[in-house]
């Protein structure tokens, strides 16, 4: 079996689907010759031809009209949106259109499309490349959002994305497309959506996260488990629709959850997975739920972007918090 | 200095106000009387229907609704130029061009009484529904223009989009992508003069807004839009030349919008009375009445036949919108996905409760 990174299994993934399904088809800026500025779709035209994975002129709401007019009609379009910073042109068409047809036409028209979207910071990018602002479309009825956090998931998740008859955002961390070499095997084989992944187990904290800031949440729980503290680590992996039930589950074992999220604080996934613990969960809480987030500001440029992103240590404090209360 | 482009917009009419035949060539179809007879039929009916809504809604028994009073030649035109393998995807007052495809028109009613079902219409099951924020539908016919071309099928997808929506970024993108693609699309632009208060000049300083599609090398025409006619025969020349695989076309119908922008807009506050009077000695019906006339083709019997059949087939499909069953609750649930998600389950649950306690 290989080891891959994620950017190569999020490769694997669409080269699975292209070959396995005439009708999936990939669309974007740079996709096709130059696979993609991170390489996502590397080799894919070369493999697949110029009609399956199409460089599209350099518009966004286009592309992302497109890709709605060819699932409508029973495609399967994949679109690259080259960084989540430039998906805004492509909101108007995500949010009323592809989100709703299915609803607006009772069922007769549907959009089963995939638009993957490299988000996060860390990578030293110029302005609008390291935002994530996944909270803006898992506020959105209709829409499914999923972020991976290692090159397993990314290959599992994205062929479930493809195949899902619904519309998905595929935001794939790009902080850690080449972080960790991991051994995926195509074959094929979809991870479940709408679940979290309960990554390790542990007594005595809940540590909700997805996507990159995994790596930091990992390096807190091995920093923590030497202090005797156990931690257990959720990934949530699909954002929305949330699967707070194995949160839930979890917290009602440990009594305790901080949520770690790269993105600004305010109206965010962590505010409603917060909400829903103070709602559903309180007489399960020993300690008041603590976020690690990024600041309420715009995301920095890189001289400070690793100021702005939740560490290890900045975990570690708020989990200290928690276990103070006993 | 060499000149590396130039352009030209034709105009095409071929039948005057006066319903008198005009231009040259004629078409076939402008003596297939048969075909203009039941077209001017569909004309009536949806100038019928159209009357019938505004009153639903006047009374309360209807959502606002967006009129098409004086667009039926060109409404009609682009249905009855496509086929029914086509795709349409039009914006939001295009019944004519629906009821050739099929839509009824107490589906019509109910999305305008508020119900997603009336966008679940009868027709081409491929068609689009109705697109309420401007021109973006103009993305979906690229779309659907493109899945026809990769996989090879003989098929062309027509948009529809105002002039001022000929405006938005979503149109010319639109345009964008069939000229780089070659898509087998027609963009239509039915210029009614108007996108509700701001007047077509504020819109744009071009002399024409079909020559938005010139950026794309695309052709572009410019038809009289109440010229049933006119209208036809660029829609059906612009779709064989897409399904012959020579990429899209832009067409500027010419008409004007002889009602308010909706029901809930008052034209009288920004639009002069004498240009509405002067704009009903152009419009679509009454042309078409006359040529048939003066052909020999129509009289007073038929046409009080027409009205009265008209007028029944109106009130039948009121009823039916009238007297269609209350969505249930849970349909609001039922189509957000494929497969209900865990977390809107608790949701439809907890709303199909509160139901049934409002029921008692
Ligand atoms: C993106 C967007 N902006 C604004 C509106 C509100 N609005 C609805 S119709 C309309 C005018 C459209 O005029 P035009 O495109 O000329 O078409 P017409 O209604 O005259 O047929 C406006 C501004 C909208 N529906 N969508």
């Amino acid at each position: 079996m290989a080891k891959v990174t994620m950017v190569d299994a999020v490769t694997m993934a669409l080269a699975h689907e292209l070959r396995n399904d005439k009708d999936v088809v990939i669309l974007g800026e740079d996709v096709g010759i130059n696979g993609g500025v991170f390489r996502a779709t590397n080799g894919l035209a070369q493999e697949f031809g110029e009609d399956r994975v199409i460089d599209t002129p350099l518009a966004e709401a286009m592309i992302a009209g497109l890709t709605v007019g060819m699932a409508t009609q029973g495609m399967k379009p994949i679109a690259e949106a080259q960084f989540m910073g430039f998906i805004y042109p492509m909101f108007e068409q995500i949010v009323c259109h592809a989100a709703r047809f299915r609803n607006r036409t009772r069922g007769r028209l549907t959009c089963p499309l995939v638009i993957r979207a490299p988000y996060g910071g860390g990578i030293h990018a110029p302005e609008h490349h390291s935002e994530s602002t996944e909270a803006m479309f898992a506020h959105i009825p209709g829409l499914r959002v999923v972020a991976p956090s290692s090159p397993s998931r990314a290959y599992g998740l994205l062929l479930a994305a493809i195949r899902n008859p619904d519309p998905v955002l595929f935001l794939e961390p790009k902080r850690v497309y080449h972080l960790n070499k991991e051994e995926v095997e195509d074959d094929g084989e979809e991870y479940p959506l709408d679940m979290c992944f309960v990554d390790r187990e542990g007594t005595d904290v809940t540590l909700v996260t997805w996507g990159a800031m995994m790596k930091e949440t990992i390096e807190a729980a091995d920093k923590l488990a030497t202090e005797g503290i156990s931690a257990e680590i959720i990934d949530v992996a699909t954002i929305s629709p949330l699967d707070m039930d194995t949160i839930h589950e979890s917290v009602e074992k440990t009594g305790r959850c901080v949520i770690i999220q790269e993105a600004a604080r305010h109206c965010s996934l962590s505010s409603e997975i917060a909400a829903n613990l103070a709602d559903q969960g309180l007489y399960n809480l020993m300690a008041p739920v603590k976020r690690v987030t990024g600041y309420d500001t715009i995301m920095p440029l890189f001289k400070m972007e690793k100021k702005y992103m939740p560490t290890a240590d900045r975990i570690i404090d708020q989990v200290r918090k928690v276990m103070e209360v006993s | 200095m060499t000149t590396v482009a130039s352009f030209e917009i034709n105009y095409l009419q071929y039948l005057s106000p006066n319903g008198d035949l005009v231009g040259d060539k004629k078409p076939n179809i402008a003596t297939n009387y048969e075909h203009l007879k039941s077209i001017y039929e569909l004309m009536v009916m949806t100038r019928t229907f159209d009357t019938k809504a505004v009153a639903l809604q006047r009374t309360g028994k209807m959502g606002t609704y967006a009129s098409c009073l004086g667009h039926e030649a060109v409404h009609i035109g682009i249905g009855a130029a496509m086929e029914e393998s086509d795709v349409f995807a039009p914006m939001y007052r295009e019944y004519g061009a629906q009821f050739y495809r099929g839509v009824k028109m107490s589906e019509v009613l109910n999305y305008w009484g508020g119900d997603e079902r009336g966008s679940n219409f009868s027709g081409p099951q491929h068609d689009f529904p109705w697109c309420v924020p401007i021109a973006t539908q103009c993305m979906h016919a690229a779309g659907a223009a493109l899945a026809f071309k990769l996989r090879g099928e003989q098929r062309a997808a027509v948009s529809v989009v105002g002039d001022g929506g000929s405006s938005k970024g979503d149109f010319l993108e639109a345009i964008n992508a069939a000229s780089a693609f070659q898509l087998p699309m027609v963009l239509m632009i039915v210029n009614n003069q108007w996108a509700i208060s701001v007047p077509r000049k504020k819109q744009s300083a071009g002399r024409t807004l079909a020559q938005k599609g010139v950026a794309g090398g695309l052709p572009c025409i410019q038809v009289d839009g109440n010229d049933y006619i006119a209208v036809y025969t660029a829609v059906k020349s612009a779709l064989k030349r897409a399904k012959e695989g020579k990429g899209a076309s832009v067409i500027e119908a010419i008409t004007y919008r002889l009602s308010d922008h909706t029901t809930a807009d008052d034209a009288s506050r920004y639009r002069p009375d004498d240009e509405v009077e002067n704009a009903r000695e152009f419009e679509p019906i009454k042309r078409m009445r006359k040529y048939l006339t003066n052909q020999g083709q129509w009289n007073e019997q038929l046409e009080n036949q027409l009205i009265a059949t008209c007028k029944a087939e109106v009130d039948e499909a009121v009823e039916e919108y009238l007297n269609v069953p209350k969505p249930e609750i849970t349909d609001m649930f039922d189509y957000m996905y494929a497969d209900l998600p865990h977390d809107l389950e608790a949701q439809r649950r907890y709303a199909l409760e509160q139901e049934e306690k409002s029921n008692g």
